[in-house]
């Protein structure tokens, strides 16, 4: 019989064009506005790193104002001062762990008629491309050698490496950052988590660096920290970069990989052990307020998905909610005035069962064809959005459509027409068969 | 067999109550052809509606085949109107979107036939009606009387026991009528019990009993002085 309702439905919607049309389209128009906030949230939501999300931990330490708190009412600071860093980083604690910031660099390419240009790049260490399943297109990541002795090495992205050795396998090559060589030791491959967990206090959406270097060579070379910096005590005049670098500012992100439940209490042992410490050479004011954060938990606690967003998800809900209301109407406007044939089926002999299975069957129908055309909605809605917000590089990052999305849509559709079938259909089936054969 | 007792319809609005036949009795026996005549308003169709299991009664009983009607599900009304009973309507009633095959198949298809089972039965039906040249036309495409003639199919394939008949040549002019008629007679000789709710008093001439509905009740008075009180008025 399925095929049968199939090829009922099919009728049924050729028999009544423009109804048909209108149904879709309130459903795609409807699903279009829904989805496109939908992707967008989906994005900003997502957690590129899930499959490591138990073992990857943010680490907070709270040295701030004893009398002000960094959030209230007990928030720890975001990022870590960089004596805590390298004493976390150096202690070795963790399977793996990783310290960085984000700086730039002025790149020099060969040739003549080449000009040089500032990059973004990332101050890290060996661990961070291990840690963070940072896929390579050629050689790897430095060692941690790299970092102890300070060796002037460079990880390109893909984007770079195309632009500078025409996507050629570089290892090996050096090139020229502030008049100093560099050597490269690996090429991304395509790389772009959304968002970028790794660094979420430095706008999370923004692509990744095109340079990875290493953080003791940033430290030695002075880089500026072109990230967010944050200090409660004034830093002593006259001290300069040491002075900075022993202030209780803080701008370094620190992230350590912890292989079980075991490890990550001892882990949380040695901080609070670490600051207990300190705070007996006069550090630390506030309570013990230590915290590791799996990716999942720093988003969330961060709030990468803005309050805004869920407003407006909740606003193109209910315009879902009003283009099915008028979905609703159109099908109680088709089923009046197919009463007739559903009398004389059941007049033939088809049960209010036979009847409910033809008719939700005809509004999947609707409903995929809405889900379809509500795609291309969603498509055109999140081009929208990139030119509205066009002058945010970043933009981009946020109105992909992956499958998951254009499969959401089409279930989304499908549900929402079957959802607005259902008191249409059960008036349908509800007839009185004789009201409508007797008119002759 | 059909055996109404005391059968009363009773529609009801806020402020009016309407009652469409009022204590109505009737036993068709197997094999019979009933017309059932009666002036307008007087509860013919009423009782073809129940008849048919398309209305329920309000009051009394009513059996067909020896069940008692009322306390089916809807399911069970649904078979026994796919299984026992045949609809032929004024209007034809044939769906516009589907050809003469499709619209016979649609009762059949109700029925869980297999697919070669409903095709010889929809051949065999069309065939019997004089359409087997016609099977992929659409009604839209056939004259009044070809439409009838299908809508005979439609309620023959089935192979129902009781053929329920409402104004069948109403929308027919008279040679086309008799052809219907003609073919009513075939099916009665057959041994499928007919009712049939007509105005026109050579029709309900044509069949072997006559029934008389006034005021929603079986007349008692004899039917030919009713077809002659009908012919004079």
């Amino acid at each position: 019989m399925f095929r049968y309702y199939l090829k009922l439905g099919t009728l049924s919607i050729r028999a009544n064009p423009i109804l048909s049309i209108l149904m879709v389209a309130a459903i795609a128009i409807g699903i279009g506005a829904c989805m496109s906030i939908v992707t967008v949230r989906h994005v900003m939501s997502g957690n590129p790193i899930e499959h490591k999300n138990d073992q990857l931990f943010h680490v907070q330490v709270d040295n701030w104002n004893p009398d002000d708190p960094y959030e209230d009412p007990d928030g720890a600071p975001e990022q870590v001062t960089y004596l805590d860093a390298t004493a976390l980083f150096n202690a070795g604690r963790a399977f793996r762990q990783t310290t960085s910031f984000k700086t730039s660099r002025v790149v020099q390419p060969s040739g003549d008629d080449a000009r040089p240009f500032q990059e973004e790049s990332r101050a890290t260490t060996a661990d961070f491309f291990p840690m963070f399943d940072v896929p390579f297109l050629f050689g790897s990541g430095w060692d941690r050698s790299s970092d102890e002795t300070q060796e002037q090495v460079v990880v390109l992205a893909r984007e770079l490496n195309e632009k500078l050795f025409g996507g050629e396998d570089s290892i090996g090559r050096t090139l020229m950052l502030n008049d100093e060589v560099y050597r490269v030791t690996g090429v991304l491959d395509n790389w772009n988590p959304v968002p970028k967990y790794y660094d979420v206090n430095n706008n999370p959406y923004e692509a990744p660096a095109q340079i990875f270097l290493p953080f003791s060579v940033a430290i030695a070379g002075n880089y500026d920290n072109s990230g967010n910096t944050s200090c409660w005590k004034p830093i002593p005049d006259g001290t300069g970069r040491e002075g900075f670098l022993a202030s209780e500012c803080i701008w370094i992100q620190m992230w350590v990989e912890l292989q079980n439940e075991s490890a990550r209490q001892d882990y949380m042992a040695f901080l609070d052990a670490y600051v207990e410490e300190q705070k007996l050479l006069g550090r630390f004011p506030r309570p013990l307020n230590n915290h590791l954060r799996t990716p999942a938990e720093w988003m969330e606690y961060n709030e990468v998905v803005d309050d805004e967003v869920d407003v407006l998800l909740s606003l193109a809900v209910l315009f879902l909610v009003v283009c099915l209301l008028n979905t609703i109407g159109l099908l109680l406007a088709k089923a009046t005035r197919r009463s007739k044939d559903t009398s004389l089926r059941r007049a033939l002999g088809a049960s209010k069962a036979e009847l409910f299975r033809q008719h939700i069957i005809e509004a999947g129908m609707i409903g995929i064809a809405g889900g379809l055309l509500g795609i291309v909605m969603t498509w055109l809605g999140l081009r929208g959005i990139e030119n509205v917000f066009i002058e945010y590089d970043f933009i981009q990052n946020l109105v992909r459509m992956d499958w998951s999305m254009v499969m959401l849509a089409v279930a989304l559709a499908v549900v929402s027409a079957l959802g607005a079938a259902l008191y249409p259909i059960w008036r349908t089936c509800n007839i009185t068969p004789a009201n409508h054969l007797r008119l002759q | 067999m059909l055996t109404m007792n005391n059968v009363s319809k009773v529609y009801r609005t806020n402020t009016v109550e309407t009652h469409a036949l009022r204590e109505f009795s009737l036993t068709v026996e197997e094999g019979e052809f009933v017309s059932v005549t009666g002036p307008s308003g007087s509860g013919k169709t009423t009782f073809l509606n129940i008849a048919g299991l398309l209305e329920d009664l309000t009051s009394g009983t009513y059996e067909l085949d020896g069940r008692d009607i009322s306390k089916l599900s809807d399911k069970e009304r649904s078979n026994v109107r796919n299984q026992k009973i045949g609809f032929i309507f004024q209007s034809f009633n044939l769906i516009p979107e589907l050809n003469i095959f499709d619209n016979v198949d649609v009762p059949l298809r109700y029925r869980g036939f297999k697919a070669d089972e409903r095709k010889r039965r929809i051949e065999e039906a069309i065939e019997m009606v004089g359409l087997g040249s016609r099977m992929s036309h659409l009604p839209a495409q056939l004259s009044g009387g070809q439409q009838q003639r299908v809508a005979i199919a439609r309620a023959l394939a089935g192979e129902p026991r009781f053929l329920l008949a409402d104004e069948p040549t109403g929308n027919l002019d008279s040679h086309m009528a008799n052809s219907v008629l003609d073919l009513l007679d075939t099916i009665n000789e057959a041994g499928t019990t007919i009712i049939m709710v007509t105005h026109e008093l050579s029709l309900a001439d044509r069949a072997k009993r006559n029934i008389f509905v006034r005021d929603g009740q079986v007349s008692d008075s004899a039917p030919e002085l009713h077809l002659a009180s009908l012919a004079a008025g």
